[in-house]
């Protein structure tokens, strides 16, 4: 709605500037000061114009800080979210550890959307979020990826084939999906014949690029990143059972700062939604 | 000092530092030479070049290397051929890198060196009959010493604290790629404020202390020339 408004208003402001500029011309004819005068005076009322009409322009504004792993299923949510509610969202990638860093020294975002409940969990406790807006909003699944076509293997097959060289895991420190990837490696008993070969990334965005350049043979990586449209790739990947590593719940807050932010609170109810949680199942990720 | 903090990051970058520092040095020295003395066409072009590692971003610089070091790269591939090993991932994959991000901040110091150095000096030598490895020693180097005292301090503290490119060709590897800016990075993502503090602070006191000795060594030995 305000985006229409904005529309409408284009060509009554363009039409003020051309009025505005024609004044400009005839006045500069006959240069004197009071001319000089009235020129200033118009200029004076479209400004304020301009600032009367500004608040219209801006909806709601939503500073979102996000994983990197939720990134590109952000990038779908937002239009969605943008046309229904007139707000618009403003989005910080980066990896979760970094992102808990920078909150907690006081960066300007609305909502978290974290890879992992960990930080979240701190956020909570260090009182900087909204008290019991802190929400599961996916859960991530790890899957092995090698970039091109993949013959029917599973499990441990996979990592006994010839000329793997290396194998991309996210820094099991840092990333969730490292973790992940460390405990499926050790449930299978491969971890330590297989650890001369294990590279880290910072997080599964490096890994996939480890691994689509070719660096490194196979990689653990979120099933969203595969089936992400833009992924040029091979869409070939081993899902890896859940059973193999603790589940990778991906929570968001609401950041205490924006209490009385009503489109991030929008924004937040907007994540619940049937309509939302289908567009994240469809990315790669399970509801809980 | 936290118990289990470990040091192996401080000594790796200390070593690719030195590693790369030497063999720059090295390979700057002709092509520096060659660039303050040229009256080639080409010398812009290769000139441009040479700062060109100073304009991309580290990470962005990181990324190109690991497709060019990378086992189908231009030089990854012919290095895997001949070693059975990648480039990638490996502390000689890191030196080349390093040689690359660095090159800038140690050419042109000496370029400047060579290019002020006292040509009747050097003119007087060959009329002596000194071979040019002979001038080069005994006219070049002790007037262009300032040149190389600053090309290698810059050289290798530009390496020390390189942080992208080896984030994106390193893999994290302990006692091979896990240089001490990548620990320090970690140390702080993982909220272990106290390790990220200790290993920064190390590496301030212990680059302090290696420059220090430097400049004052140069000091003395100036006022002994003099």
């Amino acid at each position: 709605m305000d985006l229409a408004i904005a529309a409408g208003l284009t060509p009554i402001f363009s039409t003020l500037c051309t009025l505005a500029t024609r004044a400009n011309g005839k006045s500069g004819s006959n240069d004197n000061p009071s001319s000089i005068r009235d020129n200033q005076g118009m200029r004076f009322t479209l400004l304020s114009l301009l600032l009367l009409i500004s608040p219209l322009l801006h909806a709601g504004e939503v500073k979102v800080a996000v994983a990197a792993n939720f990134l590109n299923t952000l990038q779908v949510l937002a239009p969605v979210f943008e046309q229904q509610s007139g707000h618009r969202l403003l989005i910080s990638a980066g990896s979760t550890g970094k992102l808990y860093t920078q909150l907690h020294h006081g960066a300007p975002h609305d909502v978290f959307l974290a890879a992992d409940d960990k930080h979240p969990a701190l956020l909570e406790k260090e009182g900087l979020v909204m008290p019991g807006r802190r929400i599961t909003y996916a859960v991530g699944r790890l899957v092995v990826w090698s970039g091109r076509s993949m013959p029917s293997q599973e499990g441990t097959q996979i990592f006994q084939q010839p000329g793997i060289r290396h194998i991309a895991i996210a820094n099991p420190a840092t990333a969730p999906y490292g973790r992940a990837a460390y405990q499926v490696l050790n449930a299978m008993g491969l971890w330590h014949t297989l650890k001369p070969r294990i590279v880290q990334g910072e997080d599964v965005g490096q890994v996939f690029q480890f691994v689509a350049s070719a660096n490194a043979q196979l990689g653990f990586v979120a099933l969203a990143q595969i089936l992400n449209p833009k992924n040029m790739f091979s869409r070939d990947y081993w899902l890896v059972p859940e059973e193999f590593y603790d589940p990778i719940v991906q929570d968001m807050v609401l950041l205490k700062k924006a209490e009385n932010n009503s489109a991030a609170h929008a924004f937040v109810a907007f994540m619940q939604t049937a309509q939302a949680r289908s567009i994240i199942q469809q990315a790669g990720y399970r509801i809980k | 000092m936290p118990p289990e903090l470990d040091l192996a990051p401080l000594w790796l970058s200390l070593q690719l530092a030195s590693v790369t520092t030497a063999l720059l040095l090295l390979f700057a020295t002709p092509l520096a030479w060659w660039l303050a003395n040229t009256r080639a066409r080409s010398r812009a072009v290769i000139e441009a070049m040479v700062a060109l590692p100073l304009v991309l971003p580290p990470t962005v610089l990181g990324f190109y290397l690991l497709l060019v070091l990378g086992p189908h790269g231009a030089l990854g591939a012919p290095w895997l051929q001949l070693t059975d090993t990648t480039l990638t991932f490996t502390f000689t994959g890191l030196v080349i890198a390093s040689l690359l991000y660095s090159l800038p901040f140690v050419v042109q110091p000496l370029q400047n060196a060579f290019e002020s150095l006292d040509r009747k000096s050097l003119e007087v030598a060959w009329c002596l009959r000194a071979s040019p490895l002979d001038s080069f020693f005994s006219v070049v180097l002790p007037q262009a010493r300032r040149g190389y005292l600053t090309a290698a301090v810059l050289g290798f503290t530009h390496t020390l604290g390189e942080f992208g490119v080896v984030l994106m060709v390193g893999g994290n590897i302990p006692g091979e790629t896990r240089v001490i800016s990548i620990a320090i990075y970690d140390h702080v993502e993982t909220l272990d404020y106290a390790s990220a503090h200790w290993l920064a602070g190390l590496l301030l006191v212990f680059t302090f202390v290696v420059l220090l000795v430097v400049y004052t060594l140069n000091r003395q030995a100036r006022v002994r020339v003099i």
